[in-house]
């Protein structure tokens, strides 16, 4: 890093510094809003204007996990002392949590559509980096006819705004029988991302010499080995990038989930906002539960961000 | 330890042709080069040994096998290659480990760990074995690079270009190194480079490749003193050969258009090549400066070289290289006398550029 040295330079900097904070604090405002919220009393949620400085509580996440229903009588002092802290919360909001005939509490469907969002996320980021990247190895590695053509016949699937065959992939599913199930949703997403994968995996194995694989061909190994020692480890970082993208899309997605799935298979974005809809929309909830949903991404992208921050300047790493 | 054999080797891309019927054998123990330009068709010649391309006809031999169906695994021999030929990420033990951790191989580990410290002593590059390969010099990523390649021992040893990314002292001093240890394990080089220099100080062979053929093969006193063509007379030699067109008058070269007359000896065909188009060559150090020689010339530029001089000479519209010792004073634009060593012109004919010494 250079030193800055002129006091014309520092201002600069700090400037640059202060615009930097201004642009990043800008960003940040709607995710300060929805973690706030999550932690809100149910009735300073929608104040105008709106409430900075509250007493955070726990009661929305409370809310997000459990089964509830209106109180019809208030509980008893007894009931009220007997029942666990989580459970008083759900009294003091004039709700009590539902309970099976032997006494077990009954949770909320979130958990459920988390677990969902999971399952379909990871199969079909695994699915569309994996299956990219042997595709991209063998275009960036093999000659063949059509080359171009085939290559361009993979990114013409992204063409269309996927919502246009929403409505026929409906009647094909529900055929096939394919509607509500995760294996559904994972094919849907893993096409959706592979010819992105493809073409972005091609690009960053084109940047791999070839002589490193010749080189452990002519050292006694076969392609396959090859491929695994040595162009799989030199292709670590764009894998990462590639899965991050592939993970952000299928995490996110909202229309197709929303078609195709109503209960088994239901992943967290319909569901959030389903929420809205049952009796009056109580926004901490659908706060809290957003906040858990943006974790995985946010969680997936730091893990992986020292390859990112190489990946998004491919092209221009290695000479 | 092996013999090679290429057979009428011809190999194609799409419609480009890059080796022409190419006939080529290296013996046993031999230090063969193969001397080229860039897009000669050297890296393609070792590409098909090494089983990395296959040839669209011909067929090659490996101690009298033909391996035109063996992968590059199985025909167990080691390339060295100008850059990229070492596994990055990997330390330089594990870049000499991985040849031998091959599944085909089956080394013990015990043998594995003493061979690899064998072969770091004789390259001299202990102190590094833990080290990363990304930070390595040049100097010493090729010698580890010819390391993974010794760790094998590998029928054949090929090299593209191993010495053309360094510094001409380091250069220098690998090549000395490599002829050594050639000559120490004596195993079969297959040597590929544009450098002429290299060719004739490395080479017990030299192989003159041109435009996807092999146009000359013989020991580098073959190849320098008897070149079979014009091509080969320029492609060997610093500086190269001088090449004046003329005509033979009994026993004379007259230099055209009029420049100078001088005799040809032995060289000259004792009969029927009078009047013919031909072109003389004739190398700088047999070019003699000295007073009372028969044909004055003009100094046009001197070059210090230290042990010689080369002296490029002025005689009407010619350029003429010539060699002259350190001690000899020479000025530009000084008014000198030539001689050349009749005993040593060589005769093309002007239209094909082949030598009439080789065309018999």
């Amino acid at each position: 890093m250079a030193a800055v040295r002129t006091s014309g330079e520092v201002a600069l900097n700090r400037v640059a510094i202060a615009a930097v904070i201004v642009i990043t604090l800008v960003f940040l405002a709607p995710i300060y809003w929805i973690a706030s919220t999550a932690f809100k009393p149910r009735n300073l949620a929608t104040t105008i204007p709106p409430t900075v400085l509250f007493q955070p509580e726990v009661s929305p996440w409370v809310k997000l996990f459990t089964k509830r229903s209106q109180l019809r009588t208030q509980p008893t002092p007894e009931e009220y002392e007997a029942a666990p802290w989580w459970e008083r919360i759900v009294f003091d909001g004039g709700e009590k949590v539902v309970r099976d005939g032997r006494g077990n509490v009954q949770w909320s469907a979130y958990p459920d559509r988390f677990m969902n969002s999971l399952i379909v996320a990871i199969t079909s980021t695994v699915l569309a980096v994996g299956m990219g990247t042997f595709t991209a190895y063998g275009f960036s590695r093999f000659k063949m006819k059509g080359e171009a053509d085939l290559l361009f016949f993979i990114l013409s699937t992204r063409m269309l705004p996927p919502v246009v065959v929403a409505i026929p992939m409906f009647l094909m599913y529900r055929m096939v029988g394919l509607n509500d199930t995760h294996w559904g949703l994972i094919i849907l997403y893993t096409a959706f991302n592979l010819s992105f994968s493809v073409w972005l995996m091609k690009g960053f194995i084109d940047e791999i010499p070839k002589e490193y694989e010749e080189a452990a061909l002519v050292d006694g190994y076969t392609r396959m080995q090859a491929f695994f020692k040595v162009v799989l480890p030199e292709a670590a970082t764009g894998i990462a990038a590639t899965a991050v993208f592939c993970f952000i899309t299928a995490w996110n997605e909202y229309a197709f989930a929303l078609i195709m799935t109503n209960r088994r298979a239901q992943t967290a974005p319909p569901f959030i906002p389903s929420q809205v809809g049952s009796g009056l929309p109580d926004w901490t909830v659908i706060a809290a539960g957003t906040v858990l949903f943006l974790l995985p991404v946010a969680i997936f992208t730091f893990l992986l961000r020292n390859h990112l921050l190489r990946g998004m300047s491919f092209g221009a790493i290695r000479k | 330890m092996a013999h090679i054999q290429l057979k009428t080797i011809t190999k194609k891309f799409g419609g480009h042709t890059a080796l022409k019927g190419l006939d080529l054998e290296i013996q046993d123990g031999e230090f063969f080069v193969l001397l080229g330009e860039t897009g000669a068709g050297k890296t393609t010649t070792l590409r098909l040994i090494a089983g990395l391309e296959k040839p669209t006809e011909g067929k090659i031999f490996i101690d009298g096998t033909d391996v035109g169906d063996w992968g590059a695994a199985e025909r167990d021999v080691a390339l060295v290659l100008q850059q990229y030929s070492l596994y990055p990420r990997y330390t330089v033990r594990e870049n000499l480990e991985f040849p031998l951790k091959s599944k085909i191989r089956r080394v013990e580990p015990a043998e594995i760990a003493e061979r690899v410290t064998r072969v770091a002593k004789t390259l001299r590059i202990e102190h590094l074995l833990d080290r990363k390969t990304d930070r390595l010099s040049g100097g010493e990523m090729q010698r580890v690079s010819i390391g993974r390649a010794i760790v094998r021992k590998p029928r054949v040893f090929l090299m593209d270009e191993p010495l053309s990314a360094l510094d001409a002292k380091l250069r220098e001093a690998l090549r000395t190194e490599l002829k050594n240890l050639q000559m120490h394990l004596g195993a079969t080089f297959l040597f590929v480079t544009h450098d002429q220099i290299e060719a004739m100080s490395m080479g017990d062979k030299i192989g003159v490749l041109d435009k996807g053929r092999l146009v000359q093969t013989g020991t580098p006193k073959e190849i320098y003193s008897n070149p079979l063509n014009t091509f080969v007379a320029r492609a060997v030699g610093s500086p190269p050969m001088n090449l004046l067109d003329g005509t033979l008058a009994s026993g004379r070269a007259v230099i055209a258009p009029k420049s100078f007359e001088l005799p040809c000896g032995s060289a000259a065909p004792a009969r029927g090549a009078d009047g013919r188009p031909l072109v003389f060559g004739i190398r700088p150090e047999d070019v003699v400066i000295e007073a009372g020689a028969p044909v004055e010339a003009i100094v046009h530029d001197v070059e210090n070289h230290g042990v010689e001089k080369i002296v490029t000479l002025r005689v009407g519209d010619w350029m003429l290289h010539a060699t002259a010792p350190a001690r000899v004073d020479l000025a530009m634009e000084q008014t000198v006398r030539f001689d050349w060593n009749p005993e040593k012109v060589a005769l093309f004919d002007r239209a094909t550029g082949v030598s009439l010494r080789h065309a018999g």
